[in-house]
């Protein structure tokens, strides 16, 4: 007769296991060029979801029955070294199941299987069918990692999975330069938020000797933990964390990649940006929040900027015209709000267990309102048809702000707070100018130096593509 | 065990020479790249069973050269994957590249390498990377394209590597100081240091692509800094180089991310890996120097791989503009994903061999200071984007029209599948290569220790 622990063990495993197969399946056969059928595609991505939720449901079942609170998956040693102190320096892949990782991951199978079945059907006979997802099997895994994830070297593995799935998503029409561009841009701003991340992982190593949760935030079960650091550490590795969140969430400044977002399919732009990906970075303050127990300013920090994000969102999601950058900006208000929650959990820690369910809320009615963005158009129109007028709009907020207040703030609202403006010209061109000026004088300088002997060169490093 | 008592590591050096000798009677070039395939594989079965052989405990001693040529922890490892890399050069050679492509002097290349990954004696080493700096130059494709300004840095490395090594041998008064400064500038020149950089973006969109990737990728200049400078040079010998190299680190991925022409792209991407290795050689703590000496392989395998894909697609369209968008995904996607993956995996991302070798020196610098940490986060994280940037460039953005195919060939596909899987298998297995880089950087530091034991 199996113990209880040797079923949760069995259970744990099959969850991380269900897309890591899944992933593997998809990959090897498109590096091997020879590609699943539609069919075989979308069966193995439903029998992978359905066997992953089914065993967290499991999971779950086996804790509330045998009155666990928190299991951790063991994975053993991914590098095992001596360390110049004594300490044996380790990288553990090591999965943690609790109240916060179990409900996410829940969370991410169940969207993750919805939007897999009615992709199958809205991608059929699209030429990146396979590719979509190869992409979004790499997406669930990363989603699965990061939510279950006990030691930061795997959160960063799973918060890296999501970010470039994310991204080649966004540039799923590549035949187009639009979505390409938009999903490069997307890029640049994850990349900044994952060196934030890694920077706060290797300070975190450095500081408690190893990147097991359990030696930083305390064996106790989540939100109870205690961090093992000083306040003022705290303080420094939370702010690495808090513009990691902000790239992935899309947090002020880094809010204007989210409406370019949108040129990806609908059905990973509702996963993505509408449910689990923007969510990432609220999650990530969630997983450390014996943190921000730690740090008065940190949990100041976060609450600022989470007002700022919901207020920014709702005056420019005001003003958008389309209905992906609406529901976009109207969830990144909500994310803004969830931020705020994790913040005031400083000083109510009954505000995390909040944030959670605000999460999981929004998660799910924000998936539906994309998936049923395209029909709702259609039905609004019929309604306006029938009627022969338009339908009334509720007035906003801002009825009661001056004329002149009003204008301004429609400027700034049409120009999403000219965000994007700002860390263009500020921080993207004055890089760039630097590096293209140095550029232009080494071909100069080589130009001059490798032409002084050979007046009939064939070519310098700028002709190129001669025969493209 | 019989099998490792073969003297594996001569006959690893000598099949490519005589193979090499061999090419240049082959009667056509079919038959010569055939030839020269054959040569490669058995070569690096043959470095590969030294390697495992010195890792068994069956020590890999020249019987030929005797003196100065064996194996140790650091170039078990180093040996079959510079066989590896030539074996793959030749192998995923297009067919309509292969008459311009020159098979001997690949072949004779080879044993060059793998004779310098061999060389632990300082003279013989100079000598070797000496005529290492000739195969480029000789391998212009018959172009009329010059290559001074390659000729001049090379002439100043080779001069300070052989002044420097005099000094140090002089027994003179400081003469190690001076010799330490003349071998680290030779280092610094030979791996591309700015603002002595200049030589390899010129090599890179001059000479020949695969020449000039078999001349970069190995890091034979980082196997000099070891073997030469890292035993015998003062603190601040290695402080100097660590700062220069953190700068050529940032500049290079900057530069790669401005880069409107794949090949000097590809220079700079190569010459920020390669200075990450060096910062690593630097901060000379077991775990720092572990991290650089498994950056080092995982690299050299990654970026080789980007290398090879660049030149597939090159072999179909020539040199690659990183100004518009080619579009090439729809006729080629192994190359398109092979291009993403290796380049991926150079710059650390999870689940590819260089995470853990990435994530070891970021820990080794933090260990030393904060500032060099998030330098080399900031140089890494750069990189990415300019490997994003190229490929979105070439791959993706519009369709690109063709009336000829310009589908992945048998041979690039074999060639894809063999580093994918050698990234991916080292990515979700990486105790092997760290534990071997973990005892080669404990063999480097004991031997500066005993070098240096009374001044440490």
């Amino acid at each position: 007769m199996p113990t209880s622990e040797r079923i949760l063990f069995i259970l744990e495993v099959l969850v991380v296991a269900a897309p890591t197969v899944l992933v593997l399946l998809l990959g090897i056969t498109t590096l091997l060029d020879s590609r699943l059928s539609e069919q075989a595609t979308a069966g193995a991505t439903r029998l992978a979801v359905g066997a992953g939720l089914l065993a967290c449901c499991g999971v779950l079942g086996v804790m509330i029955a045998t009155g666990t609170r928190h299991s951790v998956l063991d994975l053993g040693n991914w590098i095992e070294l001596p360390g110049e102190t004594g300490r044996r320096l380790h990288f553990a892949v090591k999965f943690e199941f609790d109240r916060l990782s179990v409900p996410l991951a829940m969370l991410s199978f169940v969207l993750c299987g919805v939007i897999s079945s009615f992709a199958a059907k809205y991608m059929h006979r699209e030429a990146g069918y396979n590719r979509f997802f190869t992409l979004f099997a790499v997406f669930l895994t990363g989603m699965i990692a990061a939510s279950l994830a006990d030691t930061i070297e795997t959160l960063f593995t799973g918060w890296e999975l999501v970010g470039l799935s994310s991204v080649l998503l966004i540039a799923f029409f590549q035949e187009r330069p639009a979505p390409c561009r938009n999903g490069f841009r997307v890029w640049v701003v994850y990349r900044i938020s994952d060196a934030a991340l890694l920077l706060a992982a290797v300070v975190l190593h450095h500081m408690t000797g190893e990147g097991d949760f359990d030696k930083l935030l305390g064996t106790a079960a989540w939100p109870y933990g205690e961090a093992a650091v000083e306040p003022n550490e705290a303080l420094a590795v939370g702010s690495l964390l808090l513009l990691a969140a902000a790239g992935k969430s899309a947090l002020v400044p880094f809010s204007g990649w989210l409406p370019r977002a949108m040129e990806g399919p609908t059905p990973s732009s509702a996963v993505f940006y509408g449910a689990l990906s923007v969510h990432l970075g609220a999650f990530l303050l969630l997983r450390l929040s014996p943190l921000i127990a730690l740090s008065p300013s940190l949990a100041i920090a976060i609450i600022a900027l989470g007002f700022v994000t919901a207020v920014y969102a709702y005056l420019v999601g005001s003003v958008q015209t389309d209905v992906k950058s609406v529901l976009s900006f109207a969830s990144l208000a909500q994310v803004g709000m969830i931020v705020m929650e994790i913040g005031l959990g400083h000083w109510a820690p009954f505000l995390w267990y909040v944030a959670l369910v605000h999460l999981l809320g929004h998660a799910f009615l924000r998936t539906l309102q994309f998936v049923r963005a395209s029909t709702f158009l259609q039905d609004v129109r019929a309604l306006e048809n029938a009627m022969g007028e338009r339908l009334p709009r509720p007035p906003g907020l801002l009825r009661f702000a001056q004329p002149d207040t009003r204008a301004w703030l429609y400027r700034f609202a049409l120009e999403r707070g000219y965000l994007d403006a700002i860390l263009i010209d500020f921080i993207v061109r004055p890089f760039l100018r630097f590096f293209q000026w140095c550029d232009r004088l080494e071909l100069r300088f080589i130009d001059r130096a490798d032409r002084a002997t050979s007046p009939n060169d064939e070519s310098s490093g700028r002709e190129v593509g001669q025969h493209a | 065990m019989m099998l490792f008592q073969l003297p594996w590591l001569d006959l690893a050096i000598a099949i490519p020479l005589g193979g090499a000798m061999a090419a240049t009677r082959a009667r056509s070039v079919e038959a010569a790249y055939r030839w020269s395939k054959g040569t490669t594989a058995i070569a690096l079965v043959t470095a590969v069973l030294a390697g495992v052989g010195f890792e068994a405990g069956f020590p890999q001693q020249s019987r030929i050269l005797e003196n100065g040529f064996a194996l140790d922890s650091l170039s078990a490892l180093l040996f079959p994957l510079a066989s590896l890399l030539h074996f793959l050069t030749v192998l995923s050679t297009a067919r309509n590249k292969a008459p311009r492509f020159s098979f001997t002097g690949t072949l004779a290349g080879e044993s060059l390498r793998l004779a310098i990954f061999a060389c632990t004696e300082p003279w013989p080493l100079i000598a070797l990377l000496t005529v290492e700096t000739l195969i480029p130059y000789f391998e212009k494709n018959g172009t009329t394209r010059s290559l001074r300004l390659f000729a001049w840095h090379m002439g100043a490395y080779i001069a300070l590597l052989m002044t420097g090594w005099a000094c140090v041998e002089g027994r003179i008064p400081g003469g190690r100081g001076v010799g330490s400064a003349l071998l680290l500038a030779a280092v610094l020149v030979r791996c591309g240091a700015v603002p002595v950089h200049t030589w390899l973006a010129s090599l890179f969109a001059r000479g020949a692509f695969s020449a000039s990737l078999l001349f970069a990728t190995p890091m034979t200049g980082v196997y000099a800094a070891v073997r030469l400078v890292v035993p015998i040079a003062p603190d601040w010998i290695l402080q100097s180089l660590g700062v220069v190299s953190l700068v050529t680190a940032a500049y290079a991925a900057g530069m790669a991310v401005v880069q409107r022409d794949a090949r000097r792209f590809f220079a700079f991407l190569f010459l920020s890996n390669a200075s990450l290795v060096l910062v690593g050689l630097e901060l000379h703590t077991s775990l720092s120097l572990t991290g650089a000496l498994a950056l080092w392989a995982s690299a050299a395998l990654a970026l080789s791989g980007l290398g090879f894909t660049l030149r597939a697609v090159e072999a179909r369209l020539g040199q690659m503009p990183l100004d518009r968008f080619v579009g090439l995904y729809d006729h080629s996607p192994g190359l398109a994903v092979g291009f993403l993956l290796t380049g991926l995996a150079s710059v650390g991302f999870p689940c590819t061999l260089g995470y853990v070798a990435a994530d070891l020196l970021v820990e080794g610098a933090v260990e030393t200071h904060l500032a060099l940490g998030i330098i080399v986060v900031l140089a890494t994280a750069i990189n990415g984007i300019a490997i994003v940037r190229a490929y979105l460039l070439l791959f993706t953005g519009r369709r690109h029209e063709s009336t000829a195919p310009l589908a992945i060939t048998g041979r690039e596909r074999a060639m894809v599948l063999a580093v994918a899987s050698l990234i991916l298998g080292g990515g979700f297995v990486p105790q092997l290569l760290v534990v071997s880089r973990h005892a080669a950087a404990q063999e480097v530091l004991n031997i500066r220790f005993a070098n240096l034991g009374p001044d440490l």
